[in-house]
């Protein structure tokens, strides 16, 4: 059943056009990322399910309710900020119980559910302390349990872990989703990270420029990215560029090669396509001897631990590719004369 | 040789203030020919007149700052959450009062509000009073704003805002809950100095003619040698103790710490 939608949603700023005909619906319990890079309009479009901003057009629904003109404070979401945003006059226990004291909750009821909440985030000795006695991840952590005490309908996420460093948003993040998916609670993710929407989404919104350039799962937006802009954006990508022999059998000549790929069957013969390939898809050396073999020069090796990336000149272009770490066979070095080779259905046939 | 100078100018500096308040002190002992003694304050003490005074601009002070944070805390929010653009003109407007004179403003207020007006508030002592802590809004407004306007700066008024609404507090709550508290030591500083006018504020009192402690300390520095300068310690005496007062406030207020 869906839970929350959004339709038509259009939000201008004056000449400014920052959400274009932008429509979504979400499922009760989904993890939903807007992925995209900074000014593509992915906050202001939280801001409208919060009730930050009015759309200029469209209507959102929650639980079969239209919430478009309802004011924030009666909206019943929870929302995280990446400023943390903790009342500093208050203790934790007192910002967590903020929104039930206000929404009228008896004195015994909350100091109960404040408890419960601040052990689901492992802080349960921390209620007296003030938000300046905090590390950024903590106050983070409470920023959640604030938001998720008083039970929102939907919980927002703007960026809650840019401001935190690297090794406390990795955990952040897998708590967030661990407690979401525990709680079954529908949340929107802001973020401009796509490891991090990788990582932890049910679905992900690439928006680009207002516009919702694709809706799919990880799995999806990373192996079968719909536009050159979602290709890029998520991921690394190598674009070879291509000429389609024959559409029916899906057969393309690059760098005097003929390559089976998916994908070619609105296209004319003799059109220009650019294949694009993930670092993963593209093997070093011969691989079993499916699709294309290049002859090519290590430009230079990247060891990353479990993978290593290799930049290689094959074809006239450079080329990035990963391969994983076996500690029997030591990486090319710089210079190397390899062989790389690629198979047609690692391939996405972009315009 | 940079350092004795530093120590020169302080040393100036300290003389330049304390020598006058030292000299008047002194004074103020004197009453008694040949031997030091609190005479002068005894009597001032001593005079009824002197407590009812105090009292009243007291009470008057209160009302004042109380007015005061009603109208400049909300509007000072308002204009950094909605209404940037306004800032200067609403600055401006602050700003009047220590350009227009005092004597100007009740003359006008004696004109709009006298006997014979719609609103006639100088028929009573109570409209007369509302009028009088009007006015001494007026006269501290400056002072107020700009220091409650100094104490927003330093929280993120736009996401706490946000942060407050999003979990159900209307505006009276985030105001009164959240924007307050953490702009209280803003608040405090901006009453004392409203304290400060208030209790030796002189034209507005005398030519509304109400019992306040300027005019009454007007009057005694008019008629008598001695009283004046032992008013005038204890009116320092006062004002040290509000600051003390406030230091004590913004050091209890356990949040601040984060920001000392």
């Amino acid at each position: 059943m869906t839970y929350l939608t959004l339709a038509h949603l259009e939000k201008s700023f004056g000449q400014n056009h920052v959400v274009k005909d932008f429509n979504l619906t979400v499922e009760k319990g989904e993890f939903i990322s807007l992925l995209g890079p900074s000014g593509c309009g992915k906050t202001t479009v939280l801001r409208m399910i919060a009730g930050f901003e009015a759309p200029s057009s469209g209507a959102i629904t929650i639980e079969g309710q239209d919430v478009t003109g309802l004011r924030t404070s009666a909206r019943n979401i929870g929302m995280m900020f990446q400023a943390y945003a903790l009342f500093p006059n208050l203790t934790v226990a007192e910002n967590v119980g903020f929104g039930l004291k206000v929404g009228g909750v008896a004195k015994a009821e909350r100091a109960a559910r404040v408890t419960e909440i601040l052990e689901m985030i492992g802080l349960p000795e921390l209620g007296g302390r003030y938000p300046f006695q905090l590390s950024g991840g903590q106050q983070q952590r409470v920023a959640l349990a604030r938001a998720l005490a008083p039970r929102p309908r939907v919980l927002l996420l703007d960026e809650p872990l840019s401001a935190l460093d690297a090794k406390v948003r990795v955990a952040l993040r897998n708590e967030i989703r661990s407690i979401q998916q525990e709680l079954g609670i529908t949340t929107i993710f802001v973020t401009h990270d796509q490891e991090e929407a990788l990582s932890v989404s049910d679905r992900i919104v690439v928006m680009n420029a207002g516009v919702a350039d694709q809706v799919g799962t990880p799995f999806e937006i990373y192996n079968r990215p719909a536009t050159r802009f979602a290709a890029g954006f998520v991921g690394t990508l190598n674009l070879i560029a291509a000429k389609v022999i024959d559409p029916k059998t899906g057969t393309v000549a690059l760098a005097g090669m003929n390559l089976q790929v998916q994908g070619t069957a609105q296209r004319a013969a003799g059109s220009d396509v650019t294949l694009a390939l993930r670092p993963e898809g593209l093997r070093l050396g011969r691989g079993d001897g499916e699709g294309a073999v290049f002859r090519a020069n290590v430009a230079s090796v990247q060891f990353m631990g479990s993978t290593i990336r290799i930049e290689v000149m094959a074809a006239g272009q450079k080329l990035t590719l990963d391969t994983f770490n076996r500690a029997d066979q030591p990486p090319p070095r710089p210079g190397d004369e390899v062989e790389i080779s690629l198979s047609g259905n690692n391939a996405i046939v972009l315009d | 040789m940079t350092r004795f100078l530093a120590w020169l100018a302080l040393i100036f500096g300290c003389v330049f203030f304390i020598l006058p308040l030292v000299g008047m002190g002194e004074f103020s002992l004197k009453m008694r020919r040949g031997v030091y003694s609190f005479d002068a304050y005894r009597k001032v003490f001593e005079d009824p007149t002197f407590w009812a005074t105090f009292g009243y601009s007291l009470v008057l002070a209160a009302a004042t700052i109380v007015v005061g944070v009603l109208l400049v805390v909300p509007t000072a929010y308002w204009v950094r959450l909605r209404l940037p653009k306004a800032r200067p003109y609403v600055e401006f407007v602050t700003l009047l009062p220590l350009v227009i004179p005092a004597i100007v403003v009740v003359f006008g207020y004696i004109r709009l509000f006298n006997t014979s007006s719609i609103l006639p508030l100088t028929g009573t002592a109570f409209g007369t009073d509302f009028l009088l802590t009007m006015g001494y809004t007026t006269l501290a407004l400056p002072y107020m704003y700009r220091s409650v306007d100094t104490g927003l700066r330093t929280i993120d008024v736009a996401t706490l805002t946000e942060a407050a609404q999003s979990l159900g507090a209307g505006w009276l709550t985030i105001l009164a809950r959240i924007i307050l508290p953490n702009v209280m030591v803003a608040v405090l500083s901006g009453a004392f100095l409203t304290l400060a006018i208030v209790m030796g504020e002189f034209t507005m009192a005398a030519l509304l003619n109400r019992p306040a402690f300027g005019p009454y300390m007007q009057l005694l520095g008019a008629n008598r040698a001695y009283e004046p300068p032992a008013l005038a310690v204890i009116a320092f005496a006062i004002t040290w103790g509000c600051m003390g007062l406030m230091q004590l406030v913004t050091r209890l207020a356990k949040h601040e710490r984060a920001k000392a």
